[in-house]
């Protein structure tokens, strides 16, 4: 018994359906129902700590609710005038991102090296790399105490070595306390706790670039350097990205830190110690809001910048 | 691979070549030392500082090694029923953050990784960009919400709040690793009899336990460190975690000028010790872990 | 009752992607039926659809009397033998196959039963501990099938099942699978692209192309009236020849030849089809001749394979092996009229 399609059969799309059509969606239906029942808690519990925050704290950005009082007025975009006018805020802005561009650039370059470093093998490799993860392991509000023990100007061992037993500096520096050598040395602090992580994640990327790439480069006959410049930098260039962004929000967002060493002092303060300052401080959690938003505004930013210049590196690529 | 250009090398520059190597090669392991001199040099000097006595500590010149040892820092540390009491507390917080984040995310991650639905690209996104909060900005509005549900200077409140970053870092590992997965076991658990959440509970979690470890170590540390909303949210010392403990060392001391450096870096180090250990015992969890999220992007 | 009826179904993955055209096919109760074809032809698609793995675009797809196209994959009552074999890596052997019953809350002991039943049919009794990753491919297939057996279901599915064993098991396992389903008495529908998995298994083969279903019968009738160009070609081994001809009523004129069909085909172009067994040395009545000069020889034992041209077009002759014959000969061979095709472009054969 067989059966075959017939003379010159008109198997064109849909030519030959009978009257009864039927559209079924039902598998992806209930695909469907089930993907969003999965996905109710988590979006439960990101509207109850993220999101309904954050839409209060926009709400109370216009307004003038000082803590302590109970009454609180709509004040329309006052706390935006007052803020785009507030020497403060600026200076908030600059020493953040003072911060940010210290941090993030000596990450980059020491991460970078430590990663080449540790790519190549030697003995001991794996001992390195183990005690590569112990900084970033290590509570923030720890380092920091470690830090401002080595940083103390009478019996810091910094001033001890630098001064007393190398003769390179004249007399004691009080690191963290002389506003001219504050923040860098905040930014060492930094700089040491996530070196390390950088380090590693710029590794993982080094580990992704196929060997035989090195190879046809030096069959080609270049350098060490050029080799570096030219092939091992553009093909990082995406681990590159994804590490030098993510410091960078962190960085502009930093908070215990500075907290931990310095608590309120003027020359020391980034956005988040200003928005604390205001709110937790001064009680003034209107305009603290109407800052808040501010920085989320600004952090913002910096992520649209990275999407953009990784949809740009794909591109390339 | 550089073994090629070696051999590959004329006889005649094998010589200067080789010395050349071992002038680098010593030069290289100068470079691994300074390294390892610069992560680990704190340590050494909070660990010198936790074995001398106060008043060795402010003495000038500084001592490298200790002159007298001393354990009191120690039975300081451990007599502080503060501190002793923040390592619990901690503990309570960052294995209680880690189920909660592993019941709401794996389910969330499952959902995105293997369904096309409408919305799902925003749900994806609005995830992810909730890590990206600074947490100063929803402070005031967190602390409105915890007060309403009485919550207030409770460990609930640092449990739930820590989802913040819990869960978005439970998303990015998860949901790569779910996509992973082939389809097929999937296929079969349904042809088999499964429905949709039998497979998933039965077959995907399962197989996802490594997934899960990992996401389960890096949300325990990340709890262990975590000082803006500990700060913000608990009041009395009796709840204080880890952090807070630690900066407050000898709050109630009668001595509030000098701060008591001894037994602070002894506090430090009874914390560090057990967690540099489980780092190193569970690094390589751990890198897969931070990398895999990162350098897919 | 365990027949399944393919009326109109198409699958679209958008407007021109179009992976199953107008599928109708009829497969009976107890049947071993194979999808055979190229990878791409749907076959796999099909079998899918009526797994419930893919969503249907058009057409309905019935399971006895039931049609199936809202019914989950749960409900359809069918067991599929995946090419990987899918097995669940963290559970034993033992709970593979239990897992199905135990999603249909069978109680314990008779699921004890029905697994030690599948376990002893296949030979699995040893390894029922074991998990699958301290399995050889050989029983990981074994136990895969044994948790298909042990829901015994209306239908088995099985795609591609023996494309990852190698060259010995998988004559070990044909065997074994059809001597399974003679036993279990019940409907198989089998996909491959091996055209002699095909003809050797199956109690019907449907060939597929590019989504299109080509020609459903017994392997016999495949073999010996082929519908159109491309099962001829496509089963068989080694291929059929195929000559370009013109026609002027009855007669055919090739490059090399010109012979006389039995009727008029009333077509003017065709391919001739004829396979290398329908060529032989040995002169008969009514057989027409043709010449062929001889480029390759293999002799393979029981066969003897020429391969060369005539006229202008290249042809495969199978002869006795004990026939004498060196490269750069010109051998005169017979056709057997009885068993010639003829094509027209692509679509019809006119002749037997």
């Amino acid at each position: 018994m067989s059966s075959r399609p017939p003379a010159g059969a008109a198997v064109a799309e849909g030519a030959a359906v009978p009257a009864r059509r039927r559209r079924v969606r039902s598998l992806e239906a209930s695909n469907a129902r089930f993907a969003y029942f999965m996905l109710t808690p988590a979006l439960l519990c990101l509207a109850l700590v993220a999101f309904y925050p954050m839409v209060n704290t926009i709400v109370t950005s216009f307004t003038n609710s000082t803590f302590g009082q109970n009454t609180t007025n709509f004040i329309g975009l006052d706390n935006y005038t007052k803020l785009v006018q507030d020497p403060a805020f600026r200076t908030s802005i600059w020493t953040s991102v003072r911060f940010t561009i210290i941090t993030v650039v000596f990450e980059f370059v020491l991460g970078l090296i430590v990663a080449l470093v540790v790519n190549s093998s030697f003995r001991g490799r794996g001992v390195v790399r183990a005690s590569m993860l112990i900084p970033w392991a290590l509570i923030t509000v720890i380092s920091a105490a470690m830090w401002k023990l080595m940083y103390n100007q009478i019996y810091g061992v910094f001033n001890d070595i630098l001064v007393t037993r190398i003769h390179v500096l004249a007399a004691n520096v009080d690191w963290l306390g002389s506003p001219a050598t504050a923040l860098p040395a905040v930014a060492a602090i930094d700089i040491w706790k996530t070196t390390p992580f950088i380090a590693l994640l710029l590794l993982a990327g080094l580990q992704l670039i196929p060997g035989d790439v090195y190879e046809a480069a030096d069959v080609d006959g270049a350098g060490k350097i050029r080799t570096f410049f030219s092939i091992t930098l553009p093909l990082l260039m995406p681990s590159i990205l994804v590490a030098v962004i993510i410091r960078a929000l962190d960085a502009l967002r930093v908070f215990d830190l500075f907290y931990v060493l310095f608590g309120q002092r003027p020359d020391t303060t980034t956005m988040s110690i200003y928005v604390q300052e205001q709110i937790i401080y001064f009680g003034k959690v209107g305009y603290g809001s109407a800052v808040s938003v501010a920085l989320l505004f600004i952090i913002a930013i910096f992520i649209a910048i990275y999407i953009m210049m990784s949809r740009w590196s794909v591109a390339r690529s | 691979m550089s073994a090629a250009t070696a051999d590959t090398l004329p006889q005649q520059r094998r010589k200067p070549v080789k010395v050349g190597k071992v002038a680098s090669r010593g030069l290289f392991f100068l470079l691994v030392g300074v390294i390892l001199l610069y992560i680990l040099f704190p340590f050494y000097w909070a660990a010198r500082t936790s074995f001398m006595p106060d008043s060795d500590i402010y003495l000038t010149p500084v001592q490298y090694w200790p002159n007298n040892f001393t354990f009191q820092h120690y039975i300081n540390a451990f007599s502080e029923t503060t501190f002793v009491r923040s390592i619990l507390n901690s503990a309570i917080v960052g294995i209680s953050a880690t189920v909660i984040a592993i019941l709401v995310g794996s389910s969330a991650s499952y959902a995105l990784a293997r369904f096309n639905f409408l919305g799902r690209n925003v749900a994806l996104y609005l995830i992810l960009a909730m890590s990206m909060f600074p947490g100063i900005s929803i402070l005031g509005s967190l602390y409105t919400v915890l007060q309403r549900f009485h919550l207030y200077n409770t460990l609930y409140a640092l449990i739930i709040v820590y989802l913040t970053f819990s869960l978005p870092l439970m998303v990015w590992i998860m949901q790569s690793f779910f996509r992973g997965m082939p389809r097929d076991l999937e296929e079969a658990a349904y042809v088999d009899g499964a429905s949709q959440f039998q497979t998933f509970w039965r077959i995907m979690i399962p197989l996802a336990a490594p997934g899960l470890a990992t996401v389960g170590i890096l949300t325990v540390m990340g709890c262990w460190q975590e000082y803006l909303f500990a700060l913000s949210f608990l009041l009395s010392s009796s709840k204080w975690t880890v952090p807070l403990a630690i900066a407050n060392t000898g709050a109630n001391q009668a001595s509030a000028f000098q701060i008591p450096w001894g037994d602070q870096m002894a506090e430090t180090l009874v914390v560090m010790l057990p967690l540099i250990a489980a780092v190193l015992i569970l690094q390589r969890r751990i890198i897969s872990g931070l990398t895999a999220g990162a350098v897919k992007g | 009752m365990a027949s399944v009826a393919y009326q109109h179904v198409f699958k679209r993955y958008s407007a021109e992607a179009v992976a199953v055209k107008d599928l109708n096919l009829q497969i009976l109760d107890t049947e071993f039926m194979v999808l055979v074809g190229p990878s791409g032809c749907g076959k796999s698609t099909a079998l899918r659809m009526l797994a419930g793995l893919e969503e249907i675009s058009d057409g309905e797809i019935k399971i006895g009397d039931r049609i199936v196209n809202e019914v989950p994959a749960r409900e359809r009552d069918i067991a599929m033998v995946f090419q990987s074999y899918a097995l669940y890596p963290h559970m034993s052997v033992y709970d593979n196959m239990a897992f199905g019953l135990k999603m249909r809350r069978t109680p314990k002991n008779e699921i004890e039963t029905k697994v030690s039943q599948a376990s002893k049919i296949l030979g699995l009794d040893n390894f029922l501990k074991r998990k699958p990753r301290q399995l050889s491919g050989g029983q990981r297939q074994r136990v895969a099938l044994g948790r298909a057996i042990v829901r015994n279901p209306q239908v088995f599915l099985l795609d591609e099942p023996l494309s990852n064993l190698d060259a010995q098991l998988r004559v070990e396992t044909r065997i074994n699978l059809q001597k399974l389903h003679k036993d279990l008495n019940a409907t198989f529908i089998y996909v491959t692209h091996d055209q002699v998995e095909a003809m050797t298994m199956g109690d019907r083969i449907a060939v597929m192309k590019d989504g299109i279903l080509q020609q459903v019968a017994s392997p016999r009738e495949i073999y010996d009236d082929p519908a159109n160009l491309y099962v001829a070609g496509f089963i068989g081994s080694p291929k059929m020849n195929f000559v370009p001809v013109t026609i002027s009523g009855s007669t055919a004129k090739a490059s090399g030849f010109s012979m006389q069909l039995p009727k008029a085909p009333g077509i003017e172009a065709g391919v001739l089809g004829i396979r290398p067994e329908d060529l032989t040395e040995v002169p008969h009545e009514g057989f027409p001749q043709i010449d062929m000069k001889v480029e390759v020889v293999e002799v393979l034992g029981a066969d003897q394979f020429l391969y060369g041209k005539v006229g202008g077009d290249d042809m495969i002759a199978r002869l006795d092996p004990q026939f004498k014959v060196s490269i750069g000969d010109r051998v005169r061979l017979n056709v057997n009229m009885r068993r010639i095709h003829l094509f027209d472009v692509n679509t019809e054969r006119a002749i037997l």
